[in-house]
This record gives structure tokens, sequence and C-alpha cells, in this order.
């Protein structure tokens, strides 16, 4: 699914990953843990110009156009999938059709009540939400989100994240909360000082061999 | 002549060597120049007063101002429907074309017809399309839409260009840039293009108000004539609606009316002469033609050494001093603009004046920024007699006051200390340093619109460019006239990218003005 050989990343001409060599084989709940700053973002934007077509990306700025309501938004995840005619009237005029499509998305994440609102008079929570409810809608072999969940409680991290996983066969997130990684993941990638510390698969591992991640 | 001919091309060479210096000149130095410059032009220019009684004309003119006559223009709401349907026509098509320019912009060959077709004025546009399209609302309606085309394409794609919307990133692959354009990159500049769009429309309101003066059916067809009939009380009913329907813009530009509008402009443009195609082939096949080459044998020499005369003949005794005195009435204009602004701008803000001195301000500064220089300096110049005087005053209370709005609400935004000095130490100290940047950055964009204004100014009777391009027009001697407006339109693009190039070293930027 994706795989780097002893590879150098790097981002707008400045490498910030060094050696890294990586094998995620589709059918894989990755999580990406490690300090703030480590190159995790920078590792998930490699991961997605890797396989840009069979894969959905949230980033860590949800990537909303504020402007748009939230039907619209969670739309675009689909864009690809029909005309540039059909694209268009969906814009001026939402189509039973989409709406009967991304409303159970939306419902189950509980912002069916905002679907018509302007994404940019959302509260941050929300427009997380917002861009996994697009994430889900488009669909594909793998899901790359970068701290998809960090805005919002711990209720709905734990509905996000097995939203996610129930509807991606292979899964990489980016976490801070280390206890919702080791929950749901099969495979931990632990980044610090710019290289990859650790690549295990999370039932072999405890709490405790994670805190060497954020110690200096 | 010849010393203000020396003059200006010093003043040209200083302003092309500046690249060689090894460090760029500060703000204050640069100021301080334009000042000696302007100031040198002050000994060159013409600023006399040769009407004979200018008092007494001054006092009629003020009483017909204050005692407006509104039933003495026949069909006044004509008039005003009249005008707002070319400038809707003009600005809609402008913005159309322009916005689809846009989105070629990054090809050279469209910048640099957008660049052309904005450096000449629209009454320059009027000007050659009456004589192919004849006094017809299209040609009024075209000489809006094509400046308009080229200065909304620049707009608009620079507000393009500085969007980089994150969801781009996290688009499906495949998702075909037309629906990527609507769906990311036009919601995340919108409310920016909608809001420049209405500035335009304002714009377009006084271009097509200005139209009326070469014989469109627009406000200034009549308000010429009651000037010159000496109606002042008609006149000041004219500038007054006007007036009211400029500050009424945000009551009645609603976006829900506009495809009312837009649909109704068309069939209120009025009645013109039909389109006559003769004409039309004429003017391209025969009438820009030089007249030395017109129906001569081109193999024979004696054509091209009389096509030389008359090249010399129009560059040394019509373009060279129509240059000249743009060049120099440009300086003067924009030096005295720059001094007005900051006598000007105080008067809105809240750190100087009180609701009510504010309130004063703001009409004060409404009527200058509404009024269109041309009309300015029209009634100006029938006070004091065609000397650049007029020009002066007119281009500097206009400018002026559309840069004191700007500069004016901004400082309203400043915070300042709790013990801040008061008065003309806060100006001075607190204040005039924080504002400057800004305010030079609006100066030189309004550079070279100031120039352009210099030019049309020429068809009042004051001796830039725009006089001789008159002139030659009214003697039906088009390939004159249409070789002067293309050394006009490349003298304005000399300034823009002079002025680009003074914004850029000194490291002065500005939001679009949109206000």
């Amino acid at each position: 699914m994706f795989r780097f050989d002893n590879e150098a990343i790097g981002y707008q001409g400045v490498t910030i990953l060094n050696g890294i060599s990586l094998d995620i084989k589709a059918g894989e709940k990755v999580a990406l843990v490690g300090e703030s700053g480590a190159g995790k973002s920078t590792l998930l934007m490699a991961l997605q110009s890797r396989n840009r077509t069979n894969s959905a990306f949230i980033p860590q700025n949800p990537g909303l156009v504020r402007t748009l309501s939230v039907f619209h938004n969670i739309y675009m995840g689909s864009l690809s999938q029909h005309s540039t005619f059909y694209n268009l009237l969906n814009l001026i005029w939402p189509q039973k059709k989409e709406i009967a499509l991304i409303s159970p998305i939306v419902e189950k994440l509980g912002l069916i009540d905002k679907l018509f609102d302007r994404s940019g008079e959302l509260s941050g929570g929300q427009q997380q939400r917002t861009a996994v409810c697009r994430a889900l809608l488009q669909g594909g072999e793998a899901v790359l989100g970068d701290e998809p969940v960090s805005a919002v409680d711990n209720h709905q991290s734990r509905i996000i994240i097995q939203a996610l996983c129930d509807s991606f066969e292979t899964v990489v997130l980016a976490m801070h909360d280390v206890e919702l990684a080791l929950e749901y993941s099969t495979r931990i990638i632990g980044i610090k000082n710019a290289k990859i510390a650790l690549d295990a698969p999370t039932n072999s591992l405890l709490r405790s061999d994670l805190d060497f991640l954020y110690t200096a | 002549m010849r010393l203000p001919t020396a003059y200006c091309a010093a003043i040209l060479i200083f302003f092309t060597r500046l690249k060689s210096l090894s460090t760029f000149p500060t703000a204050r130095t640069v100021s301080l120049g334009f000042v000696v410059v302007a100031v040198g032009c002050l000994v060159f220019a013409d600023l006399s007063i040769t009407t004979l009684d200018p008092w007494t004309e001054m006092k009629r003119m003020g009483m017909g101002f204050v005692t407006p006559n509104f039933f003495a223009v026949t069909n006044i709401g004509k008039v005003m429907i009249q005008t707002i349907a070319f400038a809707m026509c003009g600005v809609a098509l402008g913005a159309f074309f322009g916005f689809f320019l846009a989105q070629v912009f990054h090809i050279a060959l469209v910048r640099w017809s957008c660049a052309f077709v904005r450096a000449i004025h629209e009454l320059f546009w009027a000007l050659i399309l009456l004589q192919i399209l004849g006094l017809t609302p299209l040609t009024g309606v075209l000489a809006i839409a094509i400046p308009y085309a080229g200065i909304c394409a620049k707009v608009y794609a620079e507000t393009l260009e500085e969007s980089q919307p994150a969801v781009l990133q996290v688009l499906p692959a495949g998702s075909g840039i037309v629906s990527i354009f609507f769906f990311a990159r036009l919601p995340d500049v919108w409310v920016h293009i909608k809001n420049y769009t209405s500035y335009r429309f304002e714009c377009g309101l006084r271009s097509s108000a200005v139209l009326g003066f070469i014989g469109l059916p627009t406000m200034g067809f009549y308000l010429e004539t009651a000037f010159s009939e000496g109606n002042y009380s008609e006149a000041a009913a004219l500038l007054l609606l006007f007036y009211g329907l400029i500050a009424s813009l945000r009551f009645w530009l609603k976006p829900r009316l506009l495809g009312f509008y837009l649909v109704a402009a068309p069939f209120l443009l009025g009645e013109g002469a039909s389109i006559r195609f003769d004409n039309v082939i004429r003017f391209f096949t025969s009438d820009i033609v030089p007249a030395p080459l017109r129906d001569h044998d081109l193999a024979l020499t004696q054509t091209w050494s009389s096509f030389a005369d008359w090249l010399q003949m129009l560059l040394i005794d019509q373009a060279l001093p129509g240059i000249i005195a743009t060049l120099l009435l440009t300086q003067i204009a924009l030096v005295c603009t720059g001094f007005l602004t900051l006598a000007l701008f105080p008067l809105i803000s809240d750190k100087f004046f009180g609701k009510l001195g504010r309130t004063i301000g703001q009409l004060l500064l409404i009527v200058l920024r509404s009024t269109p220089e041309f009309i300015l300096a029209y009634i100006f110049l029938q006070l004091w007699g065609p000397s650049m005087l007029p020009a002066i005053v007119a281009l500097s209370l206009h400018n002026g006051a559309i840069i004191a709005h700007l500069i004016g609400r901004y400082s309203q935004s400043l915070v300042l200390r709790a013990d801040s000095p008061k008065g003309f130490n806060l100006y001075g100290y607190e204040i005039l340093p924080r504002v400057y940047g800004q305010f030079l950055a609006f100066l030189f964009y309004r550079w070279e619109v100031i120039m352009r204004e210099t030019a049309i100014l020429g068809i009042l009777g004051i001796a830039t460019l725009g006089f001789f391009i008159d002139s030659a027009m009214a003697d039906i001697r088009l390939d004159r006239a249409i070789l002067l407006i293309l050394i006009t339109a490349i003298l304005n693009i000399f300034i823009d990218s002079l002025s680009r190039y003074f914004r850029s070293h000194l490291r002065l930027s500005q939001q679009i003005e949109s206000s």
C-alpha cells in the first residue's frame, strides 16, 4: 500500500526525516506517535503523495472552504465521482440524492443540525468532524489523518476513529493521545529525532514502551 | 520650451538611474525628492487665472449651489436612469470578461493586452469608438467595458493568485479543474471579488456620468449644458442627485436585485444612431492609416519621406509638448494630493475629532470623492479659465479625498497608549509615523490614475496630451489621434511600472481598494 526504502523526506526543500524505510500493508491500522514537531505531518503528506488516487486525507488544519456550507464541504470528497455539470448544479442547488447520501454520515458524527451552516462559523471540533465526514464520503482503500480528533472530546474521538476503521481497509492516523492509539491500532510507528524510533505491532507493546518518545 | 524639455528629461533619467544606487533611498528621501521635483515643475507650469471676473462668477455659482432646482432639468429621472444603465452594462461586461481573462492571466500576451487597454482612459476609448460606431449606446457601454475588463482581469487574477486554500490538498485526485475552481478557489475569494466589483461599479457611475461630456445621454451632457448656460441651480440639482445615488449605493445595489438590473439595463440605454458598417470598415482600413501613406504608392521614396515629415511634425510639435505638460501637471497634482490627504484624513478620524466634526468631515470627503475629477476640473475651468490651476486643484481634491478616506479609516484602527499627546503632537509623533507607509502606498497607486486623468483633462482645453488628441479628433485626423493615444498609453504604462518599482523597493503594500 505505502512503501519507503531508506528515503529522506522533506517539505519545501528542507529535509525533515532521514532514512525512512517503511512498508504499510493493506488492512493495517497504524498510529503515528511522537512529540509535536517530530515530523508526523511530514510523513503523512509523503504517504498521501505516494497514493493520492486511493486515499482520503484529513489534514490538521481541517482544509475547509469557510464560505461554503458543511454539506458542500463534505460533498467535495466526491467531486471526482461526478461530472463537472452535476458538481456545479449541486453547488447552486443541493441535490436530494446527495443530501440523502451525506445525511447518515453527518448524523453519526452529530452534525446533522449544522448541515447547511457555513463551515467557517463552526467551532474547531465541528470543523474537524466536517473534515472527517468529507473523508468518509470520499472513501477509498486508505485514510490518512493528521490528528483528526485533537479538538473533540473523548467520547466523540472513539466514534470518529471507529467510523474511520469501519470505512477504510487501511488507516494511518497521527495521534497525540497514546491511550487512544493503543486502543485502536494494530501497529504503532514512533518518530523521534527525525527517524523512525519505534515500529511494532500494538499487541506487543505496553503503555510505558512509548514513554521514551516523549522524553529528551 | 527647451527648458521644460530638459527638466522632464532630467527627471526621467533620474528615475531610471535609481536602479544603479547601492542602497535604495528611504521613504523620507523619496518623499522629499517628489516634493522637490513638484516645486521644480511649478516653475514651468502655467497657473494663470484668465477669466475677467472670477469672483462674481464664483459668487453666482455658490448661490446656485445653495438653491438647487430639481425641476429645472427636463426628464431628470431619465437622466439618472440612463447614467446608471450605462454604468451597469459597462461594468457588468467588463467584470464578466475580466473574470475570464483572469483565468488566463499567466499568458504574457493577455497580461500585456490588459495593461494596454487599461492604460487608455474610458473617455479616449469613447472618442475612438465614436468614430467607429457613431453616437450609439454601444459606444458608451464599450468605452467603460473595455478598460474595466483590463482592470478587473488584473485585480481578479492577483486575488486568485494570493489565495492558496488548504482544501486543495485534500480534494480527491481527478476532481476536474472546473469543479475545483468553483468549489475550492472561488468561494475562498468571493467576498473580495464581490467588494471589488461593487467598488468598480461606483467608479463606473462616475465614468458613465463623464461620458455625457462627449455627447452620450448621461448626466455629464446635461451638466455641461447647465453650466454653459449659467444655470447653476440646475447643475447643483444634478450633482446633488448624483451624490445621493452614490451615497445610497448600499441600499439599492443588492445581490438579490442584481439580476433584475442586469436584464433591465440594456433596454434603458436610450436610442442612438444605427451602426454603419461602412464606417467600421473605413476606420480600420483608411482612417487610422497615417495620411501620407493613405492612397499613396508605398514603393516610392517620396511617400516615405513625407511620412517622416508627418511623424516628425506630430512628435515634435504635438506629442512632446503634450508629454511635458502631462508630466508637469501629474507631478504637481501628485504632491498636492499628498499634502491634501495629510491635511484631510484627521477630519474623519476619532483620534482627532468628535462625532459632529467627523460627520462634517465625512460629508466633505464624500462630496469630493464622488465628483469625478473631470467634472471638478470643468467647474474650476469655468471659473478661472484654461490653465493648469483648475486641473491641479481638481485632481488634488478628488484624489486627496479618496486617500484621506482610506487613511482616516485606517487611523481609527490604531490603538494608542492612554497618556498619548494631543493635537499636533499626537498627529506628528503618534499617528503620522504609523500611517505614512500606507499613505505612500496609496499615493503611488494613485500616481498612474492621476496621470491618466491629467491626459484626459486636455479635452477641456489644458494643453496636456488629451488636448492634442481631442483637436486631432475634431479635425477628423484619426491617424494622428490614434498615434497620440498610443503614446499616452505607453507613458501611462511607464508610470505604472515606476510606481510598482517604488512600492516594492520601499516595501509598501496595501489592501486592494475595496471601499
